[in-house]
């Protein structure tokens, strides 16, 4: 088989910060550089993007010396935290940005698919925009029409293509924009994490048109996602990417479980800024809080059923004799899904002192795979709020276990998954 | 499109300041028509007047101006009825200000899309030229009723050989206003200052281009600096088609077209720069 995708000691540098103040002073001196024939000063002091550690430049890596090759016909995983730098490399190979160093070449067509629906305009009719987002995505007008009536069929929504779409159920919307990506003609499709929205039944479908697509169609498939069963239905190989580089890539099933027990340095730390803060009095606040699996500390891959352990650091103006500490679970949709407080079952208020203290909380974990959102906050005992950050951190339960099994279901109804004994009572 | 089924391709960090990539945007032009339509559909559908907008904008000026300009400034209008007079000047001026305007803001107002899909961005650009064209045909179109009607009350105007270059003088105004715009929009995607600039540099420029006044009145001493506007020269070349006055020459012409030649290839040079790495800064 010969090789659809070659990327060659890819590089991506980010400014991060503040764009615009001082941008013409650093365009100067970068244009001086050249001039001389020197190396770029704004790459030079780059470093590894790692969201953990503050860095003391404000340009990042995003990708760095990026090396790999994929062969016609192959569907090819790429998993990694948020942040490791999964976007920026389909970003690049759709061609939305361009490296900073670095090439790739390959042979065919690319579709890619980073969003579904781009270009959607809301007064248009489904119709419509079946073309419009069609030509978008590269197909001409007369392929579209050739395929209108298949892709009308794989959306499911005969009765309201000549209807505005700002009157469509979002699902209705996914559904179409789908079906319209699901039906260009290219040799590589390129897929973010776009099954990530819609219901079961059609996130269902849609892996089924993606597998139809690489095995049995033989085109060449890159595919994103946190939704590690998918990855592993649908992929014979996966990437691993960590802070920008590859750090693994092989055999799908040896990368996911490299992936979730890996012992690299946690990416989920976060330092809280002001900005994240809903609301403070000031008298204490959050400095940071971090999601970990309670199995693994070194790891921020939560997997299902495996208790969830928040590491939490406070910062005092004063002593608090009354302190308490809440967290929240919330789901993608925004429902509060449970409520753990620091003086529950009977329980006493902490008593702090000025300046850092840290917290551990473990949390079971019964919640069905999926995103969800934690919420913290700081009160004193009789309820009044100190700290409060609203949908801080969002993690993620996979759908596979510690025991490596897979806990993929065809649907989800609800957010909890109860441990149910069953038997079948005699009359 | 089965050609490009074995085509080799190559991303690669730095690319020829020529590639303008003419060939992959002519690929995608079903989708340049496609994106007028929808400006086109979209405009009508979130308005009650619909399409009557595009008449009351030109009138009122049309009214202001002959009021401010014609009765109280007392400008001259080179013996030509006043509102026809600058009605020719609103209507042309209009659509080049229009052409420039929305280009400038091009990469701001389709971060969102540009950010998520590769298409040739050139296609952006030009489906606002074009769509423009629709606003500015129903702006003629009322230019032409006025004539009429004037033509039926004996006013003194002549229609010239000129017209024949009514068609080249468009497309030149388009040309000229894509051209800016684009240069503009690749400047504001880093430096945002400029966007404030631009509604305010219009309306100081058409005060530069012979919209108000005729070529012939302007003050000596300045003359030259209205000269040295690309505009001014097309506006002037469109009057002297369709009403007889106006100073039209070979030379201020191919001035102009120099002028808007080299503007358009400069733009789409420095607009397709900008396109691969803005998503970054924006």
């Amino acid at each position: 088989m010969s090789t659809a995708i070659k990327v060659e000691n890819l590089s991506k540098a980010y400014q991060i910060g503040k764009i615009g103040t001082g941008t013409l002073s650093r365009d100067f001196e970068r244009w001086i550089a050249k001039v001389r024939g020197k190396e770029d000063p704004f790459l030079k002091i780059g470093e590894a993007n790692d969201r953990a550690v503050k860095g003391t430049s404000d340009v990042v890596w995003s990708l760095r010396d990026i090396n790999f090759e994929i062969k016609e016909g192959d569907a090819v995983g790429i998993i990694g935290r948020n942040g490791a730098g999964k976007s920026t490399l389909l970003k690049i190979l759709s061609k939305v940005t361009s490296p900073t160093t670095g090439k790739i070449s390959g042979r065919g067509r690319i579709a890619s698919l980073l969003e579904v629906g781009t270009g959607f305009h809301p007064e248009l009719t489904g119709r419509e925009n079946i073309y419009l987002n069609g030509a978008i995505l590269g197909m001409r007008k007369k392929e579209i029409t050739r395929k209108l009536d298949q892709i009308i069929d794989f959306s499911g929504v005969e009765r309201y293509v000549d209807t505005p779409v700002k009157r469509y159920s979002s699902g209705m919307y996914v559904r179409l924009a789908f079906a319209v990506a699901a039906h260009l003609e290219s040799e590589i499709l390129i897929v973010d994490e776009v099954l990530a929205v819609g219901d079961a039944d059609f996130q269902k479908k849609c892996l089924g048109k993606m597998n139809d697509v690489s095995k049995g169609e033989g085109r060449t498939v890159l595919f994103v996602s946190h939704n590690m069963a998918a990855i592993k239905t649908l992929c014979p190989h996966s990437i691993l990417l960590h802070n920008g580089t590859v750090s693994k890539m092989g055999k799908t099933a040896a990368v996911v479980n490299h992936y979730l027990n890996s012992n690299e340095k946690p990416m989920s730390v976060n330092v809280i800024t002001e900005a994240m803060r809903t609301f403070s009095t000031g008298e204490a606040f959050f400095t940071s809080l971090a999601i970990n699996s309670s199995e693994n500390d070194n790891s921020d891959a939560i997997a299902f059923n495996t208790p969830i352990a928040v590491n939490i650091t406070i910062d005092s103006k004063k002593n608090i004799d009354d302190f308490i500490l809440d967290l929240k679970v919330v789901s993608a949709e925004g429902i509060e899904l449970s409520h753990s407080q620091s003086n529950f079952d009977q329980r006493q208020a902490y008593k702090i002192g000025e300046g850092h203290t840290s917290f551990r909380a473990v949390m079971e974990n019964n919640f069905q795979p999926g995103n969800y959102y934690l919420s913290a906050g700081i009160h004193h005992s009789d309820g009044a709020t100190i700290d409060y950050l609203e949908n801080v951190l969002a993690f993620e339960i996979l759908n596979v276990g510690y025991d490596n099994n897979d806990y993929t279901q065809n649907w989800k109804h609800g957010y909890f998954r109860p441990a149910t004994i069953w038997e079948m009572t005699p009359q | 499109m089965n050609d490009q089924a074995t085509q080799e391709w190559e991303i690669m960090s730095h690319r020829s300041l020529l590639d303008l990539k003419l060939k992959d945007t002519w690929a995608y032009r079903d989708l340049l028509w496609l994106m007028v339509r929808r400006d086109f559909v979209s405009y009508y559908k979130q308005t009650i007047l619909g399409p009557l907008w595009f008449f009351i904008q030109p009138i009122l000026t049309t009214v202001m101006f002959t009021f401010v300009f014609g009765r109280l400034a007392g400008l001259s209008t080179d013996g030509l009825p006043q509102p026809l007079f600058y009605m020719a000047g609103i209507t042309a001026w209009n659509y080049f200000a229009d052409c420039l305007t929305k280009t400038s803001t091009v990469f701001k107002d389709n971060a969102n899309i540009f950010g998520k899909v590769y298409f040739p961005r050139l296609i952006m650009p030009l489906s606002i030229v074009v769509s423009n064209l629709v606003r500015f045909g129903v702006q003629f179109l009322l230019f032409l009723l006025v004539m009429i009607y004037y033509a039926f009350n004996d006013a003194a105007f002549q229609p010239t050989w000129a017209l024949a270059l009514f068609p080249v003088v468009l497309i030149m105004m388009a040309a000229l206003g894509l051209g800016a715009g684009m240069i503009i929009s690749a400047m504001t995607t880093k430096y945002r200052d400029l966007a404030f600039l631009i509604t305010f540099g219009i309306q100081l420029l058409m005060y530069a281009t012979t919209v108000i006044y005729p070529l012939s009145a302007a003050p000596a001493k300045y003359k030259w600096l209205i000269q040295l506007n690309p505009m001014t020269s097309l506006i002037e070349t469109f009057r002297y088609g369709f009403l007889g006055k106006g100073d039209f020459s070979w030379a201020s012409f191919g001035y102009a077209a120099l002028t808007t030649l080299v503007m358009l290839l400069l733009g789409v040079i420095i607009f397709n720069k900008v396109e691969k790495n803005f998503v970054d800064t924006v």
